[in-house]
């Protein structure tokens, strides 16, 4: 019986320490991420669940003085992320990434899209044409860039770009993605919009999510994760920790009480 | 209330007194603010006025430019000076064609652009994207020195150094060229453009570059795909300053290129430009208001026109590529 | 991804990390370009001019003979024209920072004056020899003079001590400002005790790089017709002159005189290979003044970034 609910796993952290020169940032977290499913990491600001986020693709190796130790474990190949012999930039190639401001490039819509499948090598343009339509649609933009596709896409406003973003990131096949606070600089409306596709996008790939907003965790995720000062302090189902949380101050912060 | 008044004489002059002190204490002090303002309006004139300096040398530019030409335009015709193809301003038989000396400028200059803009271009990228702190400390300094070197002294080197290096590979190659003038030229040009390339590049959002990291790019695709077109006003704008300073750079040119007039579009040959003729003549001893001195005011107007020309460029490009990040 | 994919992708990251090694190399060896030009052209005036480098030469006026000739009237006179710049271009270009910074309105004349310092930034320092001969040395009857030449070379400089002045300012936070006319500062008492003396070592870094520009420039000083050879020095203040008349205090500055930058231009130009030597040993003696002066420049900038903490 439990075996067949539990999904299967996508990745884990294993007793993974982050150290930001002598700073230690991230302390001993050990957490499963399913596949297809969206995993949210909550917690007040400073906790480390950017931090945490940051580190699934190999982000912190752009700064000098960054540190992981232990190991984030990625299936089904069962490669440790972190593991010094594995190149960043091939963890980057199989784990996508979703900004908290868009920051789509300043090329056309078309260009913004193809961008990961010209790094690939990808050079057919019928290929590329059609996994930039794949994505864009995937991304539920669509219908409202189809016409103008090479326009520059920072003319776009700021809902547009940030669902552009989340179809760059889509047309290379990510198997995970990995969303930080991707509607801290949109309006509500397009806030909805954005978690609306997050909720569909599971159907395809692997979620993290990182969010300030609670009610969000609360709507899109499967899975949730509560951080404080650096710490994972409680990891279930997104239901069981809003309804029941088993720690004090995953109960403070979900009530309001801290954070 | 009139017998209380009355019943309390002295309470009443006391504070007569004392409004009266205050009286006079206020109307110094409001005498003292009136000199404070006028001393501020006075100072703030004389600040306005440095600050005027700037523009009336503008106006003197211009002024003294055009009014001689204008007497060079009375005795010359705007037309024998665009097209003719000799330059004799000093002969009996005077020839005004400007392009013989434009023809020298644009090759020394077409020379010194081909080594400073790549030159430039991947010293700034390379600083910007690839080096870590510690050479970007150490190459800083180099790069102002060499931006600090007296043109003169690039001149000799151009001269002394360069063309006898030049003349044992292009064994053909006189010991005056634009060659040698405009490579040496690119090298003084090259710190300008890959500091303002740099500042242009580094002001680039980090977030534009995690953005293309993260979708698996390496430092070059990243630099050449996302952070050189995010920059690329900043990047034309250092591009029109380095045309700019090759037009406008006398020196190097009037030492090592030889000063004789040469209609050609050939390197390898020795030439004048617009500047290193201003300064042939500038050695002699023209008479004021002689045809040859009106000469070198209509050359330095053309060569500030030039460079009007691509200022106004730049800041076109600048406004049309305003960055969008 | 299949294994033939992974192994695709790991020979393509291959590919994209080879190419920046190569370019890293390529950058590394284009500022090594910069970096052997400095190195050649000091060691080569070095060499070259190690047998001229003693005090005669500093003694020495211009001479027919190379191994006589020295730079003495040179030297003096390159001194004496930053002399002159100075004392125009810092009140000046401090004024004007100073204006633009803390009293100019949003204008349109203060775009002009703004837009006009960045594109005189821009205009050749020949345009400026052809100003300073049509205004100075025949309007204004200057001569082919000191004051010309130091003039000249003030407005050149003008656009950096004015851009340094006002970046100076710029980083002197509001507070200082507003504690200042709090306690009932005027503007100009805000700006005579505080804005300009925390400024002041970022004015002065510009000034010093406005100052190595300028002795360095050669152009506008032949525009406005410097002397080629000169054997004499400016009257000294109130010393007899070969006249028998007492020298005034300010009679050097109507001098004609020469300046290093031109000296080499001359010895440069020789056909006589033996002025060769001459040319290297001043030309290193003006590398080591406008390094120096760049040097100490930079090194005040790096103090600066070092102690300043609002």
């Amino acid at each position: 019986m439990q075996k067949e609910n539990t999904p299967q796993l996508k990745a884990q952290a294993r007793e993974f320490n982050f150290f930001y020169g002598p700073v230690q940032a991230l302390k001993n977290i050990n957490m499963p991420i399913y596949d297809k499913k969206v995993t949210a990491l909550i917690g007040p600001s400073g906790c480390g669940k950017s931090t945490y986020l940051r580190s699934f693709n190999r982000m912190h190796d752009l700064y000098p003085g960054n540190r992981y130790e232990g190991e984030i474990r990625f299936y089904p190949d069962n490669t440790n992320l972190l593991s010094p012999e594995v190149d960043p930039i091939e963890v980057r190639m199989r784990v996508g990434m979703v900004f908290q401001k868009p920051n789509p490039f300043p090329k056309t819509i078309y260009e913004n899209v193809a961008y990961g499948l010209r790094v690939r090598g990808e050079k057919n343009r019928r290929v590329l044409d059609d996994k930039v339509e794949q994505a864009l649609k995937g991304a539920a933009i669509w219908d409202e860039v189809k016409d103008r596709l090479q326009d520059l896409a920072p003319n776009l406003s700021g809902g547009q770009q940030q669902r552009l973003c989340i179809a760059r990131a889509l047309a290379t096949d990510p198997e995970l993605l990995l969303f930080d606070e991707p509607t801290s600089a949109l309006d509500p409306i397009a806030t909805g919009a954005i978690e609306e596709l997050v909720h569909e996008l599971k159907q395809r790939v692997t979620i993290l999510i990182v969010t300030h907003n609670m009610q969000q965790a609360a709507r899109v995720s499967d899975y949730t994760a509560y951080m404080y000062l650096g710490e994972m302090i409680e990891f279930g189902k997104t239901d069981d920790i809003f309804i029941k949380p088993q720690d004090k101050r995953t109960e403070d912060y979900i009530t309001g009480r801290m954070g | 209330m009139r017998a209380g008044a009355a019943s309390q004489p002295e309470g009443n002059i006391a504070m007569n007194t004392a409004i009266m002190t205050e009286t006079h204490t206020i109307s110094d002090r409001l005498s003292k603010n009136v000199m404070r303002n006028v001393t501020e309006r006075i100072i703030e004139g004389l600040l306005f006025a440095a600050a005027a300096v700037s523009v009336l040398t503008t106006v003197g530019i211009v002024y003294v430019l055009v009014s001689e030409s204008i007497h060079f335009f009375q005795n010359v015709s705007i037309v024998d000076f665009l097209t003719d193809t000799q330059w004799t301003p000093l002969f009996d038989d005077a020839h005004f064609g400007i392009s013989v000396l434009i023809s020298g400028t644009v090759v020394s200059s077409a020379v010194a652009l081909a080594v400073a803009i790549p030159m430039g271009t991947v010293i700034a990228i390379y600083l910007s994207e690839f080096a870590n702190g510690k050479v970007r400390e150490l190459a800083k300094p180099i790069l102002e020195m060499l931006g600090g070197i007296p043109t003169i002294v690039f001149g000799y080197f151009a001269l002394l150094i360069v063309t006898p290096i030049l003349q044992k590979i292009f064994p053909e190659l006189p010991g005056f060229s634009l060659l040698s003038a405009g490579l040496v030229m690119g090298i003084m040009i090259v710190p300008y453009v890959a500091s303002l390339s740099e500042d242009a590049m580094r002001a680039v959002p980090m977030s534009l570059r995690e953005g293309a990291y993260a979708m698996g790019s390496t430092r070059l695709y990243t630099a050449i795909h996302v952070v050189v077109p995010a920059a690329f006003s900043g990047l034309a704008a250092s591009y029109i300053l380095g045309i700019s300073r090759a037009v406008g750079e006398t020196m190097i040119l009037a030492v090592a290129a030889g000063m004789q007039p040469n209609l050609t579009w050939n390197p390898m040959e020795p030439a004048a430009t617009i500047t290193s003729f201003i300064v042939q003549v500038a050695l002699g001893d023209l008479p004021h208001g002689s045809i040859g001195y009106q000469t070198i005011f209509a050359a330095g107007l053309t060569l500030l026109l030039i460079t009007l020309v691509f200022n106004i460029l730049g800041q076109w490009l600048r406004r049309k590529y305003r960055e969008n990040y | 991804m299949q294994a033939m994919d992974t192994q695709q992708t790991r020979a393509l990251i291959a590919r994209g990390k080879l190419k920046d090694t190569l370019f890293a190399a390529l950058g590394i060896i284009c500022l090594g370009i910069g970096l052997l030009v400095i190195f050649a052209l000091v060691a080569d005036m070095v060499i070259k001019g190690s047998e001229r480098l003693n005090l005669d030469f500093f003694m020495n006026f211009a001479s027919r003979r190379a191994a006589q000739a020295g730079i003495l009237s040179a030297w003096v006179g390159s001194l004496l024209v930053m002399l002159v710049t100075a004392a125009a271009a810092v009140p000046l270009g401090v004024a004007a920072g100073l204006y633009l910074e803390e009293y100019a309105r949003r204008n349109l004349i203060t775009e002009i004056i703004e837009i006009n310092i960045t594109n005189l930034a821009a205009v050749p320092s020949i345009v400026y020899g052809l100003l300073a001969l049509g205004i100075f040395v025949y309007t204004f009857g200057f001569g082919q003079s000191i004051l010309s030449a130091g003039l000249t070379l003030a407005l050149l400089i003008l656009p950096i001590v004015i851009v340094a002045t006002r970046e100076a300012i710029r980083a002197i936070p509001a507070m200082i400002r507003e504690g200042s006319m709090a306690v009932g500062a005027t503007r100009w008492q805000t700006c005579r005790y505080h804005i300009v003396p925390y400024a002041m070592p970022g004015i002065l870094t510009g000034v010093i790089i406005g100052m190595a520009r300028a002795i360095g420039e050669t152009a506008p000083i032949i525009t406005i017709g410097a002397l080629t050879f000169i054997a004499f020095l400016p009257p000294a203040p109130l010393t007899t002159m070969n006249d028998g008349a007492t020298a005034g205090l300010f009679d050097w500055v109507m001098s004609p005189f020469t300046v290093m930058p031109i000296q080499i231009f001359n010895w440069t130009s020789r056909p006589d290979p033996a002025f060769e030597v001459n040319a290297a040993a001043a030309g290193f003696v003006l590398m080591a003044m406008v390094l120096t002066m760049n040097g100490v420049a930079i090194w005040l900038r790096y103090r600066l970034r070092k102690n300043i903490k609002w």
